[in-house]
């Protein structure tokens, strides 16, 4: 139950974002989610899209450093304690989360949390027994 | 015959002085020194060859190489029994440069000095305020032992916490300030930083060096401490600072003290000699130390060189301001840095590539050198706390290896200029 995620390196430098999402949209790559994580010098910017490979295939030979690496995506009813919930049954596991980001879908009804944790087995492990619903990135893709 | 008959000597009776001295020299390396005499042989010259001062030309250059080869102790000319103290300085690739002292080069040492210290009217009246670094640093203990043996008072109050410094200045009435001039400035600041103005200090002169500094900042220091503020050069190779000194009335470059060290400037590529007035890089023969005495070492420092005599009466010649050096040495904070100590670090981390760049620039009165590293994908992480750490370790290996704190930046890959041959690894961005 991992999602594939894509990061890649920003140099704290202008216009470096809007060509990743020049070189995306011209290969009719679509970001279904992402964040920026900054520090005064540099960035890492994280997206879910719909075609992984492709997107890392056409960053890689646009001069970017592009990693791929799993991340688990919870879906959660759109109210509040929504994410608290959550954070509630990690915390009680134990576990670290890394970072995280969310979105809501089109409908409104449910939001995706996406989580970074340092043990992804366990998570994934904790989160099922406590009957969160975990997405794949096909799923993620056809919301 | 004492300082001030040696220092205003006609030219004709300091050259004798010097041939004399020379020719012993040359003799004591030939028989002590075998790197050295295994060179003049190669060159197929005897010490008699040595007849006048112009036969200096005959005699092989000494580079920092030669040193680096003969590290730590092997150029040295007295049995280690007779070396009362070592210092060392950075050398190109983790080895230091080790220099050697005997008793008499120590006083040697303190008389040139004291000679320096004499040029800028410091006298046994001044409390003298030195904050040059003391240790394996030559610039600390050489300065100060000069200072005491001119008689004057000496702070020795090395580098660092700049607020306890400049409250001991107002206290102890310092008026004589020793330090690099970047320092000077930090001084300046720290002033303002405890509301000490300058009116309350009896600051007088500052003798600045160890580091290159423009016109511009000589203006910055003198305005900011109200003092004057003179040049001094050295170097640990020759023996430390005490090799040249501006005078209160020159306007053109520093007295080398020439009966001790013999100056010529050679062009660095064809390294013959030039004649006065012209550019070229500064070369040193040592004329009267015992432990590590060295004949024509190349400085690397560009200069020239002028007769012209001086409104001080002195006789000795004078050398300009370094305007720059012949290798890629920076000088960052008071220290030597060569890239390639840099790229020694580098490869020596794990996934990072080999290109990388120095960038160098002036933040207020401080140095500041940020290493550029490119990010490939050996090394990237989508965890910032990742790349943190690998930035930390690279700048902690840094300081390590070179003693000066540096940033680390993280680039893109590729986005570090690849040039056909010569890499250019230095943008220096500092006016200087």
């Amino acid at each position: 139950m991992r999602v594939e995620q894509i990061a890649v390196f920003l140099e704290n430098k202008s216009g470096r974002l809007a060509e990743i999402t020049r070189i995306l949209a011209g290969n009719d790559i679509n970001i279904r989610a992402l964040s920026v994580a900054d520090t005064a010098d540099f960035g890492i910017l994280r997206l879910i899209v719909d075609k992984v490979d492709l997107a890392k295939e056409v960053l890689r030979a646009g001069g970017f450093t592009v990693g791929k690496t799993n991340v688990v995506a919870v879906e959660v009813p759109d109210r509040s304690g929504g994410l608290a919930g959550v954070l509630q049954a990690v915390n009680a596991a134990g576990l670290n989360v890394e970072y995280m980001y969310a979105f809501v879908n089109k409908s409104g009804a449910n939001a995706v949390l996406i989580f970074r944790f340092d043990e992804m087995d366990k998570a994934i492990e904790v989160l099922q027994q406590n009957n969160f619903t975990l997405l794949t990135g096909e799923e993620i893709c056809a919301l | 015959m004492n300082w001030n008959e040696i220092e205003t000597l006609p030219r004709a009776g300091l050259e004798s002085i010097q041939l004399k001295r020379l020719q012993a020299l040359v003799h004591r390396m030939y028989e002590r020194v075998l790197p050295y005499r295994e060179k003049m042989d190669q060159a197929g010259v005897k010490p008699a060859d040595i007849r006048t001062l112009v036969d200096l030309r005959k005699l092989p250059f000494t580079t920092k190489d030669d040193l680096r080869a003969s590290y730590p102790f092997g150029l040295f000319a007295t049995p280690m029994d007779d070396v009362i103290r070592v210092h060392a300085s950075s050398g190109t690739t983790g080895k230091s440069t080790v220099v050697g002292y005997t008793k008499t080069d120590i006083e040697l040492w303190a008389s040139v000095m004291a000679r320096c210290l004499t040029m800028a009217g410091v006298t046994r009246g001044d409390m003298v305020h030195n904050a040059y670094g003391y240790g394996l640093f030559t610039g600390g203990l050489g300065a100060h032992y000069g200072i005491e043996a001119l008689g004057a008072t000496v702070i020795p109050v090395s580098g660092g916490n700049s607020r306890r410094q400049v409250t001991i200045m107002r206290d102890f009435g310092s008026t004589v300030l020793l330090s690099t001039p970047s320092y000077a400035l930090n001084l300046a600041d720290a002033m303002t930083d405890v509301g000490i103005s300058p009116d309350e200090l009896r600051l007088r002169v500052g003798i600045h060096g160890a580091e290159p500094w423009s016109e511009s900042m000589r203006e910055e220091v003198e305005r900011k401490l109200g003092i004057r503020a003179v040049d001094i050069y050295g170097l640990s190779e020759i023996i430390g600072p005490g090799v040249a000194m501006e005078c209160l009335h020159s306007e053109h470059g520093m007295h080398i003290l020439e009966d001790n060290f013999l100056p010529e400037i050679v062009d660095p590529d064809t390294l013959e000699p030039l004649p006065y007035g012209e550019t070229g890089e500064l070369v040193f023969t040592t004329l009267t130390k015992e432990a590590f005495p060295l004949i024509r070492y190349r400085t690397k420092d560009i200069s020239r060189l002028f007769l012209e005599p001086c409104g001080c009466g002195r006789t000795l010649i004078r050398m300009e301001k370094v305007t720059g050096r012949t290798d890629d040495m920076l000088i960052i904070r008071g220290v030597n840095v060569f890239p390639s100590q840099v790229e020694h670090v580098l490869v020596g981390t794990e996934g990072v590539e080999p290109h990388y760049q120095i960038e160098v620039t002036r933040e207020g009165n401080l140095d500041v050198m940020a290493v550029l590293v490119e990010v490939s994908e050996h090394i990237f992480s989508d965890e910032i706390k990742v790349l943190e750490k690998l930035s930390k370790k690279i700048q902690a290996e840094i300081k390590d290896m070179l003693g000066v704190t540096c940033k680390v930046k993280l680039v893109e890959p590729r986005s570090i200029q690849r040039s056909e041959g010569k890499a250019q690894r230095v943008i220096d961005k500092r006016k200087l």
